[in-house]
């Protein structure tokens, strides 16, 4: 009789101890949209192609609170808790164009993208990760705006600099080690460990919602590396910034050089070879 | 009568109830003055002498709300035999009007002249109320003034509402040179600097030792930065605190206005304004050669003492949405 009691009451400490853990689990994991949006159905469909999807806390979606500059709204895309990630797809609920870009982290990099977009008025910014067991997971963050940005043309567009420019590359392997943590100046500037690929594509990147200027945009960037390896491949749209600035992490250092190519919709190529 | 009633009250409600109640009936008296202001929408000017014939009207120390309607610069007039200068109008057609009907309240004198110190919204918008008289600014200012004029009615419109009803740019007509400036009796000194915009004009009202700054220092306030170059900004403050010991050496300096934040009898400001953009400069080149992201730089904590100046909470995002692009472009190399 006690050793019944004894067993039974175990059982039930061990189920209690299974839903703490799904407890603890759920925050994270939510089946419903935080952002209550009414085009989520049509979201889903269009960017997700209709697949099974959750929001999810680890795809993280860091933004300012308030676009000072509708035309350069900086946003960190961060999944890497989430094991095998194929894809990150970014879109805006309320953009004229929703979806930003389209990045497929390859090898050693890190599910992890930093850029600045146009934003036209406050919206949910949303970034979805696909993992290898075909489920989107789902992060987003709120921004708020003032309004206007992509129908405003850019500042190499109204004074013209952009034929000069085009195409032209910029760019820089950050190498982090812990050494340079301890030497930082600033104690609040931080970096995690690892490398940081930054680079800045020159083009025009106009939306095609301001008059009389068409569409053109980068829609195909590419980093290899010097064996030919593809590291990282990006789809861009038209809501990316003028002259975008991209960040991509690796878990390690990396050796060089290293390859970009491109193209834009106009078919103009781009070409880099990154030391 | 409030000895009376209390214990009662105290019978009946446990006291996180009365807090509560309290709390409501503070926020019912706070709305009702601030649904005055803004149905009265009086800025309840007031000029502050700070020797004789000169004056301040000072904004509050914060950004741009309906709750302030956007008075958030010090304004300034003087007094002189051939009639009043005033130093920028404020940020709308209500305060120039306003503020014209101070000056008349202050002083006899008619108003003669309008100096505007740089660009910036509030430094003109208020000009409606000044169109009879002579409005002076820079050559660059008044290019500057029309070059960004509409998307500063559109933007204070947005951010204050009916404040701003029936503003519109009436442009400077004068173009002022730098230099001594006598006006009747009065004798000025204006110096033009760079760097918080293309042409920053200083005052100096050599009698009574004033000097009105306009927006090259801030104090207590986190500085604007939309056309800000550091480098040229940092060596016009330490240019300017050279200028004033000369032009008003010792005791001679009696008040420092910024446009934004409190007078003081001292240079302290200009020291401020030039700590936090040495700071700020420091910060965004460690943080670009670091190869950080701007989110990255954003959410990095600003330390004391600027963590409690005025407008923190949204001027230190514009400055680095205004600045770190550049250094981001210094940090990467050009590739083939």
């Amino acid at each position: 009789m006690t050793h019944l009691k004894f067993v039974s009451l175990l059982a039930l400490a061990m189920t209690a101890l299974r839903v703490l853990q799904v407890e603890a689990q759920t925050p994270a994991i939510n089946a419903e949209d935080p952002y209550q949006s009414f085009a989520w159905p049509d979201l889903h469909k269009l960017y997700l192609g209709g697949e099974p999807y959750v929001f999810d806390a680890r795809v993280k979606v860091n933004g300012p609170s308030f676009a000072e500059d509708p035309l350069n709204v900086p946003i960190s895309i961060d999944a890497k808790d989430l094991p095998d990630v194929t894809q990150i797809v970014v879109f805006v609920d309320r953009n004229p164009i929703r979806k930003v870009l389209v990045y497929y982290p390859q090898q050693a990099l890190l599910p992890k993208v930093s850029f600045r977009f146009k934003l036209e008025q406050a919206s949910p910014v949303r970034a979805a990760a696909k993992t290898k067991d075909g489920v989107w997971h789902v992060g987003g963050t709120w921004v708020e705006s003032s309004g206007g940005g992509c129908t405003v043309a850019g500042a190499t567009r109204q004074d013209g600099s952009w034929s000069k420019t085009l195409g032209l590359v910029t760019s820089r392997v950050f190498d982090r080690s812990s050494a340079a943590n301890n030497l930082s100046p600033d104690p609040a500037i931080k970096t995690s460990l690892g490398a940081r690929l930054r680079l800045r594509v020159m083009h025009p990147m106009d939306t095609g919602l301001v008059g009389g200027i068409p569409a053109f945009y980068l829609n195909r960037l590419q980093v290899n590396n010097s064996k030919g390896e593809s590291l990282l491949k990006l789809d861009l749209f038209e809501p990316v910034s003028e002259n975008p600035v991209f960040s991509f992490d690796f878990a390690k250092r990396i050796d060089g050089p290293l390859v970009l190519t491109g193209a834009d919709n106009n078919g103009n190529r781009v070409e880099a070879h990154i030391e | 009568m409030a000895t009376e009633w209390r214990p009662t009250l105290n019978k009946r409600l446990n006291t996180p109830t009365l807090g509560f109640v309290v709390a409501l009936m503070l926020l019912g008296l706070a709305s009702v003055a601030w649904a005055q202001d803004r149905s009265s929408l009086d800025y309840q000017l007031k000029a502050r002498a700070l020797a004789t014939g000169v004056y301040v009207v000072e904004g509050h120390n914060a950004d741009f709300s309906p709750a302030n309607g956007c008075n958030i610069i010090n304004t300034g007039f003087i007094e002189t035999d051939v009639g009043v200068l005033v130093i920028n109008t404020g940020p709308s057609r209500l305060y120039g009007e306003q503020l014209r009907a101070l000056i008349a309240r202050t002083t006899p004198k008619p108003v003669a002249q309008v100096l505007h110190l740089n660009l910036h919204p509030d430094y003109f918008l208020g000009n409606q109320a000044f169109a009879d008289v002579s409005r002076r600014a820079t050559a660059e200012t008044a290019a500057g003034i029309a070059r960004e004029s509409s998307s500063y009615e559109s933007n204070l419109y947005k951010a204050c509402g009916d404040w701003m009803k029936g503003t519109e740019t009436l442009a400077p007509n004068t173009v002022q040179t730098p230099g001594r400036w006598t006006l009747g009796n009065r004798h000025f000194e204006l110096r033009a600097y760079q760097g918080h915009t293309a042409s920053d004009l200083v005052l100096v009202d050599m009698a009574s030792g004033v000097a009105f700054v306009g927006g090259l220092a801030f104090a207590d306030r986190i500085p604007t930065t939309p056309h800000a170059k550091l480098p040229l900004w940092q060596s016009s403050l330490t240019q300017l605190s050279a200028d004033l010991a000369s032009l008003l050496p010792g005791e001679r300096l009696h008040f420092v206005v910024p446009s934004h934040g409190p007078v003081r009898a001292d240079a302290h400001a200009l020291g401020q304004t030039r700590e936090y953009l040495t700071w700020l400069d420091a910060r965004l080149s460690h943080a670009a050669q670091s190869g950080l992201e701007m989110v990255d730089v954003l959410r990095s904590p600003v330390p004391t003492p600027y963590r409690n100046w005025a407008a923190i909470n949204t001027e230190y995002a514009r400055n680095v949405t205004h600045l770190y692009p550049n250094y981001e472009v210094q940090s990467l190399q050009q590739v083939r």
